[in-house]
C-alpha cells in the first residue's frame, strides 16, 4: 500500500521535475530574450556580429559532426576519438602553414597555399582516423556497446598525448594569412573576411560530402550497410570497406575543420580537440544522428545559439559574464534533445519495439 | 465473466495497422491458443495485454478491470505473467536468480531491510529462496538452479522462462510459442506441462503456437488471428474444418483439396498436419 | 608449414616469404622504436636509472622494444617445435634481421636529425637524444643501434625457443629486476618506514635516488629465476598445493588471510610516509566513488559520465558546512557535515536520475556527460560565485576533529579541537577507509538482496523485469542515488584532506577514471573496484615522474585491455562462473529433463 503510494509519488515527481525543465528553459530564452533586447546594451551590429561567428563556429562544428553522425550510422558507435581526429588535422595543417609560411608562398598565393593545406590536413585526418578504426574499433566489431565506447576514450587519451609527446604541451600560433584580415562591407555592416570565408568554405565541403553521399556508388554503399548490415552485405557490398570509407570521409570533414578552426582561433593546442568534439556530437545528435543533412544544420544552429544565447538570453536574466556560460548552454541543449526528443529534429521518430 | 477480454483493440505502427478491432475472450480455467500466420498480430496482442504497448483503441479488461493503460509491473501484479517468443532470460544471472527476479513483486523486504541484515528481511530471504527451488522442483530443473541461464539447454531455459513466469502467481499466463524449436519428445513434455499448471495450480493458460499438434490437442478454444483481425474462432474441430483458416495458412483455394485429404487420410478426425508458418 | 617434426628443405619461396614477412616486421617495429623515441618515452626515462651506472629506463624500454620484435618475428615464422637446428636457425636469422632493420630505421633519425633539425616539428629530437641513441658516441656511434637491435632480436628468438623449464626462470628473473626497480623507491621509503634501521639494509639493494643497486638487481635475478625455477621443477609444488587446499578448505584460515591483508592495509601509512599515504588515500576516494557507480552501472547497468557530479555536490556541500572561510555558512563538525553531505548527493542523483529515466545506452553515457559538464561550468561561473566561490572555490575547510560533534568556533581559530585531529593524509587515510568498508558492506548486502537482483534484471533486460513486476522508476531511481551516495561521502572527505575544492576538481577525467577503473577491474565486482583503483589510480600516481605520458599509458591500456580481458582483471563472480562453465559437475542428469 505504501509502495504503490511512492510509486505513484516518483511518478508524478517525473512528470513534474520534467515539466519544470520545459519552463524553465522556456521562461529563461523567452524572458531573457525580451529583456536583454529591451534592456539594449547591444547594438544592431554587435549582434550581427555575434550571429556571423556564431554560424562560422557552427560551420566547424558541422563539418566535424559530420564525422560523428556517419560513423554512428554505420557502427553505432560513438567514435569517442573524433575529436582527437579534428586535432590531427589542425596540427598537420599547422606544421604546413608554417613551413609555407617561411617559404613566403602562405601569402603570396594564398588561395592556393591554403588549399593545399587543407587537402593535406584532410589526408592526415583520415589515415589517422583509420589507423584508430584498424587498432581500437575493428576488432571489438561484435563486443557489447560499453567495450568500444571504452576503447574510444582509450584512442582519445592516446592521441591526445602522442601528440603532446610529439609536438610539444604548448600552444602554437598559426600563421597568419593577410588576405583574410580586415572586414567585407556587406548590406551597410561590416563582416569579417576571416569569418566569410570560414562559412563559405564549410557549406562547400558540406555540399561535397552530401553529393557523395548521395550520388556516388560508394556513397551508396555506405548508406545501404548505414541501414542494415546484414542486408547490406547479402547484396554483396564490403562491409569492411565501407565502414573504411566512412571513417575517412568524416575525419576529412574533420580535418578541414581543423584547418578552419585555426584560422579563427590562430593556435593549436594538443587538447583542442576535447571541446568541439563534444559540441560537435551535440550538433550531430540535435540534427538526428545517422543523419546527414541533420549534422549540418545542428552544426549550424548549435554555433548559433551559442554565440548569440548567452548574451540573448543571459544578459537580460542579469547573470554576470554569460558568456562563462556559453558551454553550458550547448550542453543544455544536448541533454535537452537526449531527453526529449532523441531522434533529433530532422531525425525519423524511433519506435519502440520492445518484445 | 471472462477472465480477459479485449473489446474492439486496435494498434498502429504508423501506417500498419497491426492489430484490428479486435474482440477476445477467454474464460478463467481455461486453455486457449490464438494461431495464425506469420504476422498476423498475435505477439503484438499479448504486448498489449502485458502492457508493452498502449492500445490506440478499445479497451482490454481483465477480472473486471481495465488494464490497458496500466504499465507492465502493475499488471503484473494483477496476476497476469507472460514467456516470450525469442527466449528472453537475465542471461548472466543463474537460473534461481531469475526466478527470485520473478518473486520480486512478492516479497516485501526494502534494501534498508537488507543492508542492515533485519531479521525480517533474512527471513524472506530464506523463504524465498525455498520458494524459488520450489518452483524450480516442479519446473523439472531441480540441480540446475546455479547455472548461468545462458549456460543451459534449449529446453531448459524455456522452462525457467515459464518457471520465473509462475513466480509472480499469475492468475493468466501467456505463453509465446512454447514449444519452438523442440523436438516431438520435448513437445509432449511441455503438451504434459501446460496441461499440469492449469489442473494443478488453477492457472488460465493463453498459448500463441505454431505447430499445430500442440494447438489442437492441448487448447479447448482457439482463435485465429490475420491480419489483425480475428477471421474464426471456435473449437479444434471446428477450426480445423474452417475455409478461412485454412486459405489465411495456404492460400485461396486451397481449402477444398486439404478438407478432402484430411477427411479421407484421419476418419477420427484429429488433424496431424503442421501449418508451420 | 606441413613439418610436424619433419624436416623439409626449405624452398626459395619459402624462404623469400619468410624474409618479407621478417622485413614487414621490421619496419613495424622500427616505427614503433621511432614512435617511444621521438614521443619523448626514451628521453624522459633516460633520466631515470633501474640498474645505477648501469643500464637507464630508457635504455631498458629500447631494449624490451628490440627483444619484442624478435620474440613477435620468432612467433610469427616456422615451426616452434621443431627438433632440429636448421628452422630454429632461419627462425634466429630472420628475428635479427627484423631487429636490425628497426634498429635501422632508428639510426636513420639520427643521421637525418644531425643534417636536418626537426625539433620544430618533434620537439624531442635533440642533440642529448642523439646521443642517447648512440651509446654516447654521436654520429660516428649509429651503426651500433641495428646492430645491438639486431643481437638483442636474435637473442630474444633465441630464448623463446628455449624450452619453458630454462625460459621461465630468464623471464621471472628480468621481470622482478624491472619491477624492483621501478617501484625502488616505494620500497625502500616503506622499508625505512618499518624501521630507520633498516635504511642501511634498504641501501643494499635500492640505490638513493633511483634504480637498483647491481648488487640488488643481481640478488632479485637469482632469487626470482630460482622460485621460479624450483616451481617448474617440481619441487615446492606439493608442499605448495597442500599449503593451498588447506587454506581453500578451512575457512578460518581464509578469514585469517583477509585480517592480515587488513592489517597490513592499516599499517600501512605508517611506514609509508605522506607521500604514498596521499597516494593511497586518493586510492581509497576512488574505491568509495568506484563502490558507488558500480551500484548505478555495474549492478543496474546505467550508464552514468556524469559521476563526478555526486562527488562534487558531496565536496562543496561539506565545504559550505565546515569552512572558516569566507563561504562557510555554518560550522559544524565533520562528522555530522559528512552524512548531511551524503544525503544531499543523493538527493542530487535523484533528481539527475528522474529526467535521463527514459534515456537508453550510449545516449544515456552522453546525456549525464552533458549534465556533469553543465553542473561544472556552473559550479565555476562567476554567477554562482557569491555562494561557491567560482573559480576560487571554497577553501579553509577544517580539519576533522575526534572527539568534536559540535560545532567548531567561527572564523580563523583553527585549533579549538581537544581531541585527536585529523591533519594529513596518514591520519585521514583511516577516514577513508572507515567510509570504503561501510560502502563495500552496504554494496555487497545491497547485491545480495531482492533489490540488487532487482538491478541485475534490469540490467540485463528491462522490459523483462518491468514485466516481472519489477518498478523502474523506483529502482532505477535508487541506484542513482544510492551511488551518488557514495560518491558524495567521498567528495565529503576529499574535501577535507584537501582543505579547499575547486570547479577544476570536477573534471569529466574524474567521471572517466570512474568508469574505466570499473572496466579494467571487473563491472559489478567487489574486488574488482580494488584491483581497478590501484591500477588506474595508484600505479600512475606511484609513476608520477612519467606523469606527462601517464595518460598516454592509461589510452593505450584501456586499448587493449578491451581486446584482451575486457571482463575485467577481477571479474564478478557470474562472469567467472560463465569462464568455468565446462566445468559444472554433472549431477545435471537427465533425472529432470521430463517436466511430466
Amino acid at each position: 500500500m505504501y509502495r504503490a503510494l511512492t510509486e505513484r509519488l516518483a511518478d508524478w515527481g517525473i512528470v513534474a521535475v520534467l515539466w519544470a525543465f520545459r519552463i524553465a528553459v522556456i521562461l529563461i530564452v523567452v524572458v531573457g530574450s525580451v529583456l536583454t533586447l529591451v534592456k539594449g546594451t547591444y547594438t544592431r551590429d554587435q549582434w550581427i556580429d555575434l550571429a556571423i561567428f556564431g554560424l562560422s563556429q557552427g560551420g566547424i562544428y558541422a563539418l566535424i559532426a559530420l564525422g560523428y553522425t556517419m560513423v554512428y550510422g554505420v557502427l553505432r558507435m560513438i567514435n569517442f576519438a573524433h575529436g582527437e581526429i579534428f586535432m590531427s588535422g589542425a596540427f598537420a595543417g599547422y606544421f604546413l602553414a608554417t613551413a609555407l609560411n617561411r617559404a613566403g608562398t602562405l601569402n603570396a598565393n594564398p588561395v592556393l597555399a591554403l588549399a593545399t593545406v587543407t587537402v593535406f590536413a584532410m589526408a592526415v585526418s583520415a589515415g589517422v582516423a583509420l589507423l584508430v578504426e584498424r587498432v581500437a574499433y575493428r576488432p571489438l566489431r561484435q563486443a557489447p556497446r560499453l567495450v568500444p565506447l571504452i576503447s574510444a576514450i582509450g584512442a582519445s587519451f592516446f592521441l591526445q598525448y602522442t601528440v603532446r609527446g610529439l609536438f610539444g604541451p604548448g600552444v602554437y600560433a598559426y600563421p597568419d594569412i593577410l588576405a583574410l584580415q580586415g572586414e567585407w562591407i556587406i548590406f551597410g555592416v561590416g563582416i569579417l573576411k576571416r569569418q566569410v570565408v570560414i562559412i563559405i568554405a564549410a557549406v562547400i565541403m558540406m555540399l561535397i560530402l552530401y553529393t557523395f553521399v548521395m550520388r556516388t556508388k560508394i556513397g551508396k554503399a555506405v548508406r545501404a550497410v548505414s541501414e542494415d548490415r546484414e542486408v547490406a552485405q547479402l547484396m554483396g557490398i564490403s562491409v569492411d570497406r565501407a565502414i573504411v570509407v566512412t571513417f575517412a570521409l568524416g575525419a576529412a570533414m574533420a580535418g578541414a575543420a581543423g584547418v578552419l578552426y585555426a584560422q579563427i582561433f590562430r593556435q593549436v593546442n594538443f587538447f583542442m580537440g576535447f571541446v568541439p568534439g563534444i559540441k560537435a556530437f551535440t550538433a550531430a545528435v540535435l540534427g538526428g544522428i545517422g543523419n546527414v543533412p541533420g549534422a549540418m544544420l545542428g552544426g549550424l544552429f548549435l554555433g548559433l545559439v551559442e554565440s548569440v544565447g548567452p548574451s540573448l538570453f543571459l544578459d537580460g536574466l542579469g547573470i554576470v559574464a554569460p558568456y562563462q556560460l556559453k558551454d553550458a548552454i550547448a550542453f543544455t541543449m544536448l541533454v535537452l534533445v537526449l531527453i526529449f526528443r532523441p531522434s533529433g529534429i530532422l531525425g525519423e521518430r524511433l519506435v519502440t519495439k520492445r518484445a | 465473466m471472462p477472465l480477459l477480454a479485449s473489446n474492439n483493440v486496435t494498434k498502429r505502427f504508423g501506417g500498419l495497422v497491426a492489430l484490428s478491432s479486435l474482440d477476445f475472450e477467454i474464460e478463467k480455467n481455461a486453455i486457449a491458443s490464438i494461431i495464425g500466420p506469420n504476422g498476423a498480430g498475435k505477439t503484438t496482442f499479448f504486448n498489449c495485454i502485458a502492457g508493452f504497448y498502449p492500445v490506440d483503441e478499445g479497451e482490454i479488461v481483465f477480472d473486471g478491470h481495465p488494464i490497458h493503460h496500466l504499465r507492465p509491473d502493475r499488471i503484473s501484479h494483477l496476476g497476469i505473467s507472460r514467456t516470450y517468443q525469442n527466449i528472453r532470460l537475465f542471461a548472466n544471472m543463474t537460473a534461481l536468480e531469475n526466478i527470485l527476479v520473478g518473486l520480486h513483486g512478492e516479497l516485501r523486504s526494502t534494501w534498508i531491510g537488507s543492508v542492515l541484515r533485519t531479521p525480517g528481511t533474512q527471513r524472506e530471504e530464506e523463504t524465498s529462496h525455498e520458494e524459488a527451488r520450489r518452483i524450480l522442483r516442479f519446473a523439472g530443473l531441480q540441480g540446475r538452479g546455479d547455472s548461468l541461464a545462458k549456460n543451459l539447454s534449449y529446453g531448459d531455459q524455456r522452462r525457467v522462462e515459464i518457471a520465473r513466469a509462475l513466480a509472480t502467481k499469475p492468475t493468466l499466463l501467456l505463453l509465446d510459442e512454447p514449444t519452438a524449436g523442440m523436438n516431438p519428445f520435448e513437445t509432449e513434455g511441455m503438451i504434459a506441462y501446460i496441461r499440469r499448471l492449469r489442473d494443478e495450480l488453477g492457472i488460465t493458460i493463453l498459448l500463441i503456437e505454431h505447430q499445430m499438434r500442440v494447438v489442437m490437442e492441448i487448447s479447448e478454444r482457439i482463435s485465429v488471428l490475420d491480419y489483425g483481425g480475428k477471421i474464426a474462432e471456435g473449437s479444434p474441430d471446428q477450426i480445423q474444418r474452417d475455409v478461412r483458416v485454412i486459405e489465411a495458412y495456404l492460400g485461396r483455394g486451397s481449402a477444398e483439396q486439404v478438407l478432402e485429404e484430411s477427411v479421407d487420410a484421419h476418419p477420427r478426425g484429429a488433424s496431424t498436419a503442421t501449418f508451420d508458418g | 608449414m606441413l613439418d610436424g617434426g619433419r624436416q623439409e628443405p626449405m624452398t626459395t619461396r619459402e624462404i623469400r616469404l619468410d624474409i618479407v614477412r621478417a622485413v614487414r616486421i621490421g619496419l613495424l617495429g622500427g616505427i614503433v622504436f621511432l614512435y617511444l623515441t621521438l614521443v619523448g618515452l626514451v628521453g624522459a626515462f633516460s633520466e631515470r636509472p633501474l640498474i645505477s651506472g648501469f643500464i637507464s629506463l630508457g635504455q631498458t624500454l629500447l631494449l624490451l622494444s628490440m627483444l619484442g620484435v624478435g620474440y613477435v618475428t620468432a612467433r610469427l615464422l616456422g615451426n616452434p617445435s621443431a627438433k632440429s637446428a636448421a628452422p630454429q636457425g632461419r627462425a634466429i636469422f630472420m628475428s635479427s634481421l627484423a631487429g636490425f632493420i628497426s634498429g635501422g630505421i632508428l639510426a636513420m633519425l639520427v643521421i637525418i636529425g644531425q643534417r636536418i633539425d626537426v625539433r620544430d616539428v618533434f620537439v624531442n629530437a635533440t642533440t642529448e637524444l642523439y646521443q642517447i641513441l648512440t651509446f654516447g658516441r654521436g654520429l660516428p656511434g649509429v651503426w651500433l643501434l641495428p646492430i645491438v637491435s639486431g643481437v638483442a632480436a636474435g637473442i630474444s628468438a633465441a630464448a623463446s625457443r628455449l624450452p619453458g623449464k630454462i625460459r621461465s626462470p630468464i623471464v621471472w628473473g628480468l621481470a622482478s629486476v624491472a619491477f624492483f626497480g621501478l617501484f625502488s623507491s616505494l620500497f625502500r621509503t616503506i622499508l625505512t618506514g618499518i624501521s630507520p634501521g633498516l635504511s642501511p639494509f634498504a641501501r643494499l639493494f635500492f640505490a638513493p635516488g633511483e634504480g637498483l643497486t647491481p648488487g640488488g638487481a643481481a640478488v632479485f635475478l637469482i632469487f626470482a629465476a630460482g622460485a621460479a625455477a624450483s616451481r617448474r621443477l617440481g619441487g615446492q609444488t606439493r608442499v605448495a598445493k597442500a599449503i593451498r587446499s588447506k587454506v581453500a578448505a578451512n575457512p578460518r584460515l581464509r578469514w585469517l588471510g583477509y585480517a592480515l591483508l587488513v592489517l597490513v592495509a592499516l599499517l600501512l601509512p605508517q611506514v609509508s610516509g605522506p607521500f604514498l599515504s596521499q597516494v593511497l588515500a586518493l586510492v581509497g576516494l576512488y574505491v568509495l566513488m568506484g563502490l558507488g557507480l558500480n551500484i548505478t552501472l555495474g549492478f543496474a547497468g546505467l550508464f552514468d559520465l556524469g559521476f563526478v557530479a555526486f562527488f562534487a555536490i558531496g565536496a562543496y556541500t561539506m565545504g559550505l558546512l565546515t569552512s572558516y572561510g569566507p563561504q562557510g555558512l555554518v560550522h559544524i563538525s565533520f562528522w555530522v557535515a559528512a552524512p548531511i553531505a551524503m544525503l544531499v548527493a543523493m538527493l542530487g542523483g535523484l533528481f539527475l536520475g528522474m529526467p535521463v529515466l527514459g534515456i537508453r545506452g550510449d545516449y544515456l553515457a552522453i546525456a549525464t556527460l552533458g549534465f556533469g559538464e553543465i553542473a561544472r561550468i556552473v559550479v565555476g561561473s562567476d554567477f554562482l560565485a557569491p555562494w561557491l566561490g567560482g573559480s576560487q572555490g571554497i577553501i579553509g575547510i577544517q580539519k576533522p576533529c575526534v572527539g568534536r560533534l559540535g560545532p567548531f568556533v567561527a572564523e580563523g581559530v583553527p585549533r579549538d579541537c581537544f581531541g585527536l585531529e585529523l591533519v594529513g593524509p596518514q591520519s585521514m587515510y583511516y577516514v577513508v577507509v572507515a567510509g570504503v568498508v561501510v560502502a563495500a558492506l552496504v554494496a555487497w548486502r545491497l547485491r545480495e538482496g531482492r533489490l540488487g537482483r532487482a538491478w541485475m534484471g534490469i540490467r540485463e533486460d528491462e522490459d523483462v523485469a518491468e514485466a516481472l513486476g519489477v518498478n523502474l522508476v523506483g529502482t532505477k531511481l535508487l541506484a542513482y542515488s544510492l551511488g551518488a551516495g557514495f560518491a558524495g561521502l567521498s567528495g565529503g572527505i576529499f574535501a577535507v584532506l584537501v582543505g579547499s575544492i575547486f570547479d577544476s576538481s570536477m573534471q569529466l577525467f574524474v567521471s572517466i577514471n570512474v568508469v574505466a577503473l570499473l572496466i579494467v577491474g571487473g563491472m559489478g565486482s567487489l574486488p574488482g573496484v580494488f584491483v581497478g583503483s590501484l591500477f588506474l589510480i595508484g600505479l600512475p600516481e606511484l609513476l608520477r615522474e612519467f606523469s606527462e605520458y601517464r595518460l598516454l599509458f592509461y589510452g593505450l591500456a584501456l586499448i587493449v585491455m578491451m581486446q584482451a580481458k575486457p571482463e575485467g582483471l577481477w571479474p564478478s563472480a557470474t562472469v567467472r562462473r560463465e569462464l568455468h562453465a565446462g566445468e559444472e559437475p554433472t549431477a545435471m542428469s537427465e533425472a529432470g529433463a521430463n517436466p511430466a
